[in-house]
């Protein structure tokens, strides 16, 4: 941790143990992390996505004891869990719709890291490893979403597996390798049921570096500028966040629970009841909500460009839409973190979230006439706010003069007032 | 912009996002729009009715069964609580050390499991044969086919789905379903169909297969010709008034027989609703308070800190 140790062990115990494990000091360490005394409700949710990690684990953990991975009984293994095993109707409506919950808290922590700034300099390495994370959670939650070994399952495993055959050259043996045969079947069940048990305990430990990395950098805040006097500007994570994260978590769960206990297939496809058939085709192959977005852009791509086939096409879309991330660090040129000081960026923010409901509305409708068109405005976009508005922004606008420390934004909003400064005289590092 | 405001908007944006899902799969059918039902078993403090699971199961074994199957269901299931046949107590002339609450003790459920029309195919036996015997409260309920093509040979090349899932396997599945069965229509005069296939304005499906070459021109109905809704089925008319006899004075007409049905199988599909609604409602309870003692809590800690 990078702020000095305050933690004096109490007992002769404590003393005897900090010299060989000195974890009580660890613990004591991170409770007591200076953090920014002005974050607001959208820094909950790093607390409420852990909570959401551990849940999906939990249940995990206990579904796959009851779950059989074989595609002549995975489907008849579920419906034992929804009638037989006791809670086990539970167990499954969290964990199905936890990974709903935990994309809805993904997507806003994402939002909110992009409004800020959080993913700028000392953070970029928080950010990627964000992005990392987000990565694994695309993964574990398609693999898991093939167990239950329904028609959507079957299908929309069948169409995501395909993509990998347009990459050139090699695609073919990765589809191969992805399926463990050559078409999806029982290996294909079986190794994805055995790496969607494996994927969550690497989210973990990418979590584990995360929490690290801003742990060493310090946490970002909405006003962006950094902790210039801890007295003043920051106070220690225990109690103040515990009890506010706390509170932020009971009201996510309120409506995780909504969803769980009074439209627990609110958010499933109908389909999925179905056990899987090859040799029916459902009208339509509709991924999980939380995909939308990269499906209508995977799709938007209906053209040859140059040498790249229209398939090739909306794969390298589709990844190029996630992996832009890795690179937003550098593709934002502003001096400025907190969109809070840049009205024209914000507008711009506003749009961008805009367009990725829109992908996300356009990734449910069937690929044709002017969804086709709205999807590839949007995606055009969506890379152009990354590839052009981003770094033209920074060198273009004025952003609005910057509180001095974190404090005097605390103090200018109470009062409505309060000394500024301009911009450059306090860049954000 | 203040915080607030965008914080308004980022929320209902998000909201937009979330609700917006249910649009993703209008894609496909043009089935005549499902009219909604009032079900017991709907809201959150829906409950199913037992007399009507009850009538329900007697129109699915006197009906449905002959040709389609319940296999994710075992006769046990019907006396479990919250199923049709669930007894709090026992009935007058069953010893004292029995107890009905226990499903596999539930003489109802036992009479059920022994008398139904199909047996369940047990053994080796010790000369090595398979056998035939009555079911037992333990047992899945027997399937009417052996297997798939035999299901195929007996209906028309159609493989009649099982139900133990239907309810949930189809969108807004019990309006659906209701609609289905009572929906039955003449074949409009547009349409030419085969023999042993029958018109149902509800069923997914594309009537411009079967139009009539006259009322078509180039793949198109012509002029002032509709193509009609839905689509065609291998299934009879299933239900018709009157076939069922009931013992509790409800009307025995294709509506009632239908709904009844209809309640029997969402309960098939989601037999633990009501447990989900009763722990849900006192979980939701449980969270709210704990959510007010934190915010208060919240506010005094944060009550010395300007923020």
């Amino acid at each position: 941790m990078s702020h000095p140790s305050t933690y004096t062990p109490g007992s002769g115990f404590e003393r005897w143990l900090d010299k060989r494990l000195p974890i009580v000091r660890f613990g004591a360490d991170f409770m007591g992390f200076p953090t920014p005394k002005n974050l607001n409700y959208w820094w909950t949710f790093g607390a409420i996505l852990t909570v959401c990690l551990v849940i999906q684990i939990v249940t995990g953990v206990i579904l796959a004891m009851h779950y059989t991975p074989h595609t002549s009984m995975a489907f008849a293994s579920v419906e034992h869990i929804m009638r037989d095993v006791n809670y086990g109707w539970l167990m499954r409506y969290v964990h199905a719709n936890g990974a709903s919950m935990f994309f809805l808290a993904v997507y806003i922590h994402m939002f909110r890291g992009l409004y800020y700034g959080s993913y700028k300099a000392p953070r970029e390495i928080v950010w990627m490893l964000g992005v990392v994370i987000y990565l694994l959670m695309m993964a574990t939650a398609f693999m898991g979403y093939v167990l239950p070994w329904g028609q959507m399952s079957y299908w929309g495993a069948t169409v995501i597996t395909n993509l990998f055959s347009a990459i050139p050259l090699i695609g073919d043996d990765i589809r191969t390798l992805l399926w463990g045969g050559f078409s999806v079947d029982n290996p294909t069940l079986n190794r994805f049921f055995s790496l969607h048990y494996l994927l969550p305990f690497a989210i973990f430990g990418v979590v584990v570096l995360h929490i690290w990395a801003f742990h060493t950098s310090g946490n970002n805040n909405p006003s962006g500028v950094e902790i210039k006097d801890v007295k003043k500007d920051a106070i220690p994570f225990h109690p103040y966040y515990t009890i506010k994260d706390g509170f932020a978590i009971v009201v996510f769960l309120i409506l995780f629970a909504a969803f769980v206990f009074f439209n627990p297939n609110a958010l499933g496809h109908a389909d999925n009841y179905v056990e899987a058939n090859p040799l029916v085709t459902p009208p339509s192959i509709v991924p999980e909500w939380y995909y939308l977005p990269f499906y209508a852009i995977l799709r938007a791509i209906t053209f040859d460009i140059f040498f790249i086939p229209a398939k090739l096409g909306g794969v390298l879309a589709m990844f190029g839409s996630i992996l832009i991330l890795f690179v937003l660090p550098w593709l934002d040129t502003s001096k400025v973190r907190s969109m809070r000081y840049r009205p024209v960026a914000r507008l711009w923010f506003i749009l961008f979230v805009i367009a990725c409901i829109a992908l996300g509305y356009l990734g449910g409708k069937p690929a044709e006439g002017v969804y086709v068109m709205w999807a590839q405005i949007c995606t055009a976009y969506y890379f152009g706010f990354f590839l052009i508005i981003l770094p033209l922004l920074g060198l273009l606008e004025t952003p609005k003069p910057l509180p001095r420390s974190i404090a005097e934004a605390v103090l200018k909003k109470k009062d409505g007032g309060g000394a500024e400064v301009p911009a450059h005289a306090a860049p954000a590092e | 912009m203040t915080m607030k405001n965008f914080s308004r908007i980022l929320t209902a944006t998000l909201f937009t996002a979330f609700t917006s899902v249910g649009v993703a799969d209008a894609a496909g059918g043009k089935a005549k729009k499902l009219e909604h039902q009032h079900w017991h078993f709907s809201g959150p403090f829906g409950k199913f009715d037992q007399d009507a699971m009850q009538r329900g199961y007697q129109v699915y074994e006197t009906v449905c069964s002959n040709c389609h199957g319940l296999e994710y269901l075992s006769f046990r299931h019907l006396g479990q609580k919250g199923g049709p046949f669930y007894l709090d107590k026992c009935p007058a002339g069953i010893p004292d050390n029995i107890d009905c609450s226990n499903p596999n003790d539930n003489p109802v459920v036992k009479a059920i499991a022994a008398n139904y029309k199909f047996q369940v195919t047990d053994g080796p036996d010790d000369s090595g044969d398979m056998f035939q015997r009555p079911a037992l409260p333990s047992d899945r309920f027997p399937g009417p086919f052996a297997n798939e093509q035999i299901a195929r040979l007996a209906n028309n090349n159609a493989l009649p789905p099982d139900l133990s899932l239907i309810t949930k396997a189809r969108h807004s599945g019990p309006d659906y379903l209701y609609a289905l069965l009572t929906g039955y229509e003449d074949t409009p005069d547009t349409v030419e169909i085969a023999a042993g296939q029958y018109y149902n304005p509800y069923f997914p499906g594309d009537m411009t297969q079967n139009m009539k070459p006259e009322f078509m021109d180039h793949g198109h109905a012509i002029e002032g010709v509709d193509v009609p809704l839905g689509g065609v089925l291998s299934m009879a008319p299933p239900l018709s008034d009157g076939m069922i006899e009931y013992t509790d004075g409800s009307p025995m007409t294709v509506e009632q027989y239908s709904k009844d049905v209809t309640e029997f199988l969402m309960w098939a599909a989601e037999p633990k609703m009501e447990a989900r609604k009763s722990l849900g409602v006192v979980s939701l309870i449980y969270l709210v308070i704990l959510a007010g003692l934190l915010y208060w809590s919240c506010r005094k800690v944060w009550s010395n800190v300007d923020h």
